[in-house]
């Protein structure tokens, strides 16, 4: 008998032994004489049954996990009888948590072989592709367009609008930059889908190319995610062997060629102009807008920058799913987030849904809580510039719009859960240290400020004149907000006065009245 | 395993250089390339690169110490990673950074004074469903605790 047998090979698993798990399946296989074929997939994004493993069977794929080394022996005698063994969770597609997203951008994430072209193509991939090249640059922006997708970094700039401009400028060469420098804490889909569907991610920045001529595409991926760099390095040879990359892309008369770039443990390189810089292989400093990288990007070409997820968006909306997409979500925000449930969390990992679902039913509902069992005091959303939200702000959508009305953002849409353990003073002064620690250099209130920053809040934690360092703190916050150049300095202020208003006892005494003078 | 460098040698380094000139914007990938060789970016590789790529050394210089990445010296034998980032700290993770700190005897960005092992903070590993996290000699480390920081800590001592 012969078993097709799926051991992830994302580093969120690997962490957790999947490769362990993997050599041992070997063994005990040969041992059993048993002929079994492993397939390295991605990860189904629920990392508390990681390593997550899965055999084919007629019924569909049937999960077991959390796998350990030592449970390797029974479970493959359970999947060779197709009995019963405590670690089954049956078919997964039909794992409730798992049912109940809309995939649209991670559909293929851990299902397929992230290093076969042919079993990318068996799950509907490159239709988005092969239709482009049929179209018109006009008509394929018409599509993203009508998806309403809008950058996934964060910004939530309309995608749409950022490619026409790229097409309308003119310019002998152009380039599609792909923003892989995720480094917000709680984040893990571009790592997640560059690891387990690589080619989507290829495929949109090839349709981003023939749509407004460009010829070259680099992918700058932080150099904290090696699994990813050599996911991402593989599928492009891959990709080039099958034709799908390189000169007249599925024999068209289009040309678009890829390159891998490591970054340097710079976060303010995922800030878009900085990862310019940093591409160009200088310091990653901060770049002033106006001119738009859409205008002078790249070694001042005309460039597209976008994130992994609006790349990875692409496939599905021209593959004919534009409206389809633009279906799903809420207000200005269409179509799906790939939303990322982190930290305290019971039930962590990627849950990809239409926009509109709310912060509680996101963190009590599908998160399941905290896994230390303890109650959840407050959420950081959108990374270590994203504002710390209390319980009593649960009920906001999953929305740009709605965040910013209650002074948040949604970022890359990470989640960070924190049990009533966390002291959200500390919190605030880790956001300036970060910043301090990060900044680029360029202008003063990002700079001199974080580092002012973490000094006062010491000050504040150690009872030290707290109302008038609090009065510092936040006319501080209000300098930086407004005076820098980037998001970095601009949105260091959300998680510092976030805490503040929403956790101001954690700040030290308020007095109750002023004393009254003599 | 811990990795294996080279010592510098100025051919190699020039070597090293020279297969990259050619690349668009090739700095950082010089950097990585050289600091993959030898285990850190030797100071006299910065005016050889300022060379070949018709740059200032300044100009190379300024890159070089941008960069969180880059070494101006070797590394312990062993580099060991914690990350420190929020959703490591939610899951518990400043314990056992105090943990690992307190069992080598060195405060995070040192090294040993035997130069087995080197202690380093990294934001982010993109494991924060498994958190907290680490990376021991390029390997992750998912889900941390005490029993798995000490069985690390162990390791670097072997």
């Amino acid at each position: 008998m012969s078993l097709r047998i799926f051991v992830p090979r994302d580093a969120g698993a690997v962490a957790v032994g999947a490769d362990e798990v993997a050599l041992a399946l070997e063994m005990a296989a040969s041992k059993v004489d048993v002929e079994i074929e492993i397939v390295r997939n991605g990860s189904r994004g629920m990392y508390w049954l990681e390593p997550l493993i899965e055999v084919a069977t007629p019924q569909g794929r049937v999960g077991f996990g959390p796998v350990t080394e030592s449970d390797v022996n029974s479970v493959l005698n359970a999947m060779i009888s197709d009995g019963a063994h405590p670690l089954r969770l049956g078919v997964t597609d039909e794992i409730p948590w798992l049912k109940r997203q809309t995939r649209l951008t991670f559909a293929r994430c851990g299902i397929i072989d992230p290093r076969s072209v042919e079993d990318y193509r068996a799950h509907d991939g490159y239709k988005g592709l092969e239709r482009a090249l049929t179209l018109t640059s006009d008509a394929i922006l018409a599509d993203v367009t009508a998806s309403g997708l809008r950058g996934r970094g964060g910004a939530g700039f309309p995608t749409g609008i950022k490619w026409k401009t790229v097409a309308q400028t003119s310019g002998e060469q152009k380039y599609i930059v792909c923003n892989a420098d995720e480094g917000d804490s709680g984040t893990f889909a571009d790592r997640m889908i560059m690891e387990g569907d690589p080619f989507v991610v290829i495929e949109g920045m090839t349709i981003a190319g023939i749509t407004v001529g460009a010829t070259k595409g680099y992918v700058y991926i932080r150099s904290e995610y090696p699994h990813a760099v050599e996911a991402m390095n593989v599928a492009i040879a891959a990709a080039k062997r099958a034709g799908y990359l390189g000169a007249r892309i599925g024999g068209s008369a289009h040309s678009f060629d890829l390159e891998v770039r490591v970054g340097a443990g710079a976060y303010v390189c995922g800030e878009e102009t900085s990862l310019l810089e940093s591409l160009e292989g200088r310091r990653g400093l901060v770049r002033a807008k106006p001119p738009l990288p859409a205008h002078k990007g790249l070694f001042g070409k005309p460039t597209v920058i976008n994130n992994v997820l609006s790349f990875a968006a692409i496939p599905f909306i021209l593959a004919g799913g534009a409206k389809a997409y633009a279906d799903f979500g809420m207000g200005r925000s269409r179509g799906t987030m790939p939303i990322q449930l982190a930290g305290n969390v019971k039930f962590g990992g990627l849950f990809e849904i239409a926009f509109g679902i709310t912060l509680g039913e996101l963190v009590d509902d599908i998160g399941g809580g905290t896994f230390t069992g303890r109650p959840v005091r407050a959420v950081q959303v959108g990374g270590p510039l994203g504002a710390y939200f209390p319980r009593a702000l649960f009920d906001t959508p999953f929305d740009y719009e709605a965040f910013a009305a209650r002074d948040g953002l949604i970022g890359h849409g990470g989640i960070v859960i924190f049990d009533d353990s966390v002291d959200m003073a500390k919190q605030a002064r880790f956001a300036m240290e970060f910043c301090a620690i990060e900044s680029c250099g360029k202008c003063t209130p990002c700079r001199i400020g974080s580092t002012r920053g973490v000094e006062t809040i010491d000050k504040i934690r150690a009872g030290e004149r707290v109302m008038e360092n609090i009065a510092v703190i936040e006319d501080l916050c209000n300098t930086m907000k407004f005076g820098s150049l980037c998001a970095l300095g601009g949105f260091t202020p959300y998680p510092v006065s976030s805490a503040l208003k929403h956790f101001r006892e954690d700040f030290g005494p308020t007095p109750t009245r002023l004393e009254a003078a003599e | 395993m811990a990795p294996v460098y080279e010592p510098w040698d100025a051919i190699r380094g020039a070597e090293i250089i020279a297969e990259h000139t050619h690349l668009e914007g090739a700095t950082l990938v010089i950097l990585h390339a050289l600091q993959e060789a030898f285990g850190y970016v030797p100071e006299p590789a910065i005016p050889m690169m300022a060379q070949a790529l018709n740059l200032s050394r300044a100009e190379v210089h300024g890159v070089f110490t941008f960069y969180h990445d880059f070494r101006h010296e070797p590394a312990g034998r062993h580099l060991l990673k914690l990350c420190r980032a929020e959703a490591c700290q939610a899951a518990g993770g400043d314990a056992l950074v105090a943990r690992a700190e307190a069992k080598l005897g060195i405060a995070m960005g040192n090294t040993t004074a035997d130069r087995r092992v080197t202690l380093e903070p990294i934001y982010c590993l993109g494991l924060c469903a498994t958190a907290p996290s680490a990376m021991l000699d390029g390997r992750v480390v998912g889900r941390l605790d005490e029993v798995r920081i000490d069985a690390l800590v162990a390791e670097t001592q072997r």
